[in-house]
C-alpha cells in the first residue's frame, strides 16, 4: 500500500509518460460517454421540448415521472440492461453484453431522462416568452419545437454537459454490462474501482486526475461558449 | 342557415370587414370585455383607445384569434379568427425577438411561411436595418427592435396588421420611423388596427376610433368626428386629460 503522496507522484509521472494502457482507458471512456450523451440528447431534447409545449391530460404525471427518472440508480439500469442483453434475454441474440455498445446503451438510458427533464424546464421558460408570437405566426408544432431547440441551444449545452458528467462519472451500470474487461470494456471509473481494490493507488489516482481534468476542461469550454453567447444576448 | 364550412373563406376570399357581435371575455371571474359589437371596414387604420385596463389589448388579441371570447362571435368575412390568422400579423408592445441575428429573425419567418428569402434584404432596407443585419437582434435599441418586429410582421405579407402600442416608451424619432413604415403598409392596402395611448399618433394615423371604457365600447366614430367632438363622457374626459376610472 502506497502513501497518498507517493501514489500522487507516481500518478503524475504516469499521466506525463503517456502510458498507452492509460490512454486506451481514457479514450474508451470518452468514446462511450460522448456517444451516450449524443444519443441521449437526440432522444431527450425532443421529448423535453414536446412536453414543454404540450398541454395534455396526465402532463403532471409525466413531469413527475421525468423528474423521478433523473435519479435512476445506475446499478438497477445496469441490471436491467444485463437481463435484456444476456444470452437468455430477449436481445441476447445481438451478442452485445460485455461490449462498449452495451455500456453506451446503459449510459444512454441513465442520462436520457436527465436531458429530457432539464431541457423541458429550459424550453418551457423560453416558450413562455415566445408562445404568443409563435401562435400569431401560425407555426406548426414541429416548427415550434425546432425553433425553441435552436434558440435554447446555449442553455441546452449545459444540459448536455450535465448528462455527460453523469455518464463519464458513472460506474455501477458499466461495470455490470461491460464487465471491466482489460483492453475491451475497461473505462476510467471501472479501472479506478479495480485498481483501488488491488491497492494500486498510482493508476487509480492517475485516472482520477484525468477524470477531473476532463470534467474541468469540458465545463470550461461550455462556459466559454455560453459567455460568448451571453455577450450577444443569445442566452 | 349556412354551415361553418360554407362560411369559411377560401385563401383569396376577402376577410374584411370584420364583425364582432356581443363579444364578452371573462377572466378570473370578472368580465374584462362585455357586449362588444363592432364592424371594422375594409381599408384604413382603426385606433383602439381607452384608459389602462379598458380591454384594448385583449380585444386586439381576440380579434386576431389568440384569445377566444367567452361569448359572442367574431367573423372575418364569415370566418372565425383562427381560420384567417395566417393572413394577419401582430406586433406586440414589447417585441419578441428570436435569439438570433437581425437577418435570421426575418429568415425564420420567410422560411416558415415558405416565402422567397431574397426578400429579406429589401425588408430590412425598408425599415432601415440593413446595415445591422448581422447584429444580434436582442442587442438592438427599443426603436430598432420594434422596426425589426414590424419588418418580420410585414414579411408574412399580412392583409391585416395589428399593432399593440408599438411606440410606447419610444423617442419621437423612433415613433416617426415606425409611423412611416405603418403608413406605407396602409397605402399598399394593409388594414391597420392599432392600440395606442398616444393621442397625437391616433390623430395622425387613424381613420376611425374605437373608444373602450370599462370593457365596453363607449364610442366608435370617424377620427374626424371623434377628436373635435367626442360623444361619450369617458372619451371627452380622456381627451381632456382627466383621469378616467
Amino acid at each position: 500500500m502506497q502513501s497518498i503522496g507517493e501514489a500522487l507522484g507516481l500518478a503524475i509521472a504516469l499521466v506525463l509518460s503517456g502510458d498507452p494502457d492509460l490512454l486506451e482507458i481514457v479514450l474508451l471512456s470518452l468514446r462511450v460517454s460522448l456517444t451516450a450523451t449524443v444519443i441521449a440528447c437526440m432522444i431527450g431534447l425532443p421529448i423535453g421540448a414536446l412536453v414543454a409545449i404540450g398541454r395534455f391530460r396526465g402532463r403532471n404525471a409525466v413531469l413527475i415521472l421525468m423528474n423521478a427518472l433523473m435519479g435512476l440508480p445506475p446499478v438497477v439500469v445496469g441490471l436491467l440492461v444485463y437481463l435484456y442483453l444476456s444470452r437468455s434475454g430477449p436481445l441476447g441474440f445481438l451478442g452485445l453484453l460485455y461490449t462498449p455498445t452495451a455500456m453506451i446503451i446503459a449510459q444512454t438510458i441513465l442520462i436520457a431522462p436527465i436531458v429530457a427533464a432539464l431541457s423541458r424546464q429550459v424550453i418551457e421558460d423560453l416558450h413562455a416568452e415566445y408562445a404568443e408570437q409563435f401562435r400569431s405566426l401560425c407555426l406548426t408544432r414541429l416548427q415550434t419545437v425546432q425553433a425553441l431547440l435552436w434558440d435554447a441551444r446555449y442553455s441546452l449545452l449545459t444540459v448536455g454537459l450535465a448528462g455527460f458528467g453523469r455518464a463519464v462519472a458513472e460506474v455501477g451500470a458499466v461495470i455490470i454490462v461491460g464487465g471491466n474487461i482489460d483492453h475491451l470494456t475497461r473505462v476510467m471509473t471501472t479501472a479506478i474501482a479495480l485498481e483501488t481494490s488491488k491497492g494500486d493507488l498510482a493508476l487509480a489516482l492517475a485516472l482520477g486526475i484525468i477524470l477531473l481534468v476532463i470534467a474541468l476542461g469540458v465545463n470550461a469550454a461550455v462556459q466559454s461558449v455560453r459567455m460568448t453567447a451571453a455577450r450577444q444576448a443569445y442566452v | 342557415m349556412k354551415s361553418d364550412a360554407e362560411d369559411t373563406p377560401t385563401a383569396d376570399a376577402p376577410i374584411l370587414p370584420v364583425t364582432l357581435q356581443g363579444v364578452a371575455l371573462r377572466l378570473g371571474g370578472a368580465f374584462v370585455l362585455e357586449d362588444v359589437s363592432l364592424e371594422l371596414g375594409q381599408t384604413g387604420c382603426t385606433a383602439i383607445m381607452g384608459s389602462n385596463g379598458a380591454g384594448k389589448s385583449l380585444l386586439l388579441r381576440m380579434m386576431h384569434g389568440l384569445i377566444a371570447p367567452t361569448s359572442g362571435d367574431i367573423r372575418w368575412g364569415g370566418a372565425a379568427p383562427s381560420e384567417v390568422m395566417a393572413r394577419q400579423a401582430l406586433v406586440f408592445q414589447k417585441p419578441v425577438l428570436l435569439r438570433r441575428s437581425v437577418a435570421a429573425n426575418i429568415d425564420f419567418v420567410l422560411k416558415v411561411r415558405g416565402q422567397d428569402r431574397a426578400q429579406r434584404d429589401a425588408l430590412l432596407d425598408h425599415v432601415g436595418l440593413l446595415h445591422k443585419s448581422a447584429q444580434p437582434a436582442r442587442l438592438l435599441s427599443g426603436g430598432e427592435a420594434q422596426r425589426l418586429a414590424l419588418a418580420r410582421a410585414l414579411a408574412t405579407e399580412p392583409e391585416v396588421l395589428f399593432l399593440d402600442e408599438p411606440t410606447a416608451s419610444l423617442d419621437p424619432a423612433s415613433v416617426l420611423a415606425i409611423e412611416r413604415i405603418v403608413s406605407d403598409a396602409r397605402s399598399r392596402g394593409v388594414r391597420i388596427i392599432l392600440v395606442t395611448h398616444d393621442l397625437g399618433q391616433a390623430r395622425r394615423m387613424a381613420d376611425d376610433v374605437v373608444f373602450l371604457h370599462k370593457g365596453r365600447v363607449a364610442e366608435h366614430s370617424t377620427a374626424q368626428a371623434f377628436f373635435p367632438d367626442p360623444q361619450s363622457d369617458a372619451a371627452r374626459d380622456y381627451l381632456n386629460g382627466r383621469l378616467v376610472v
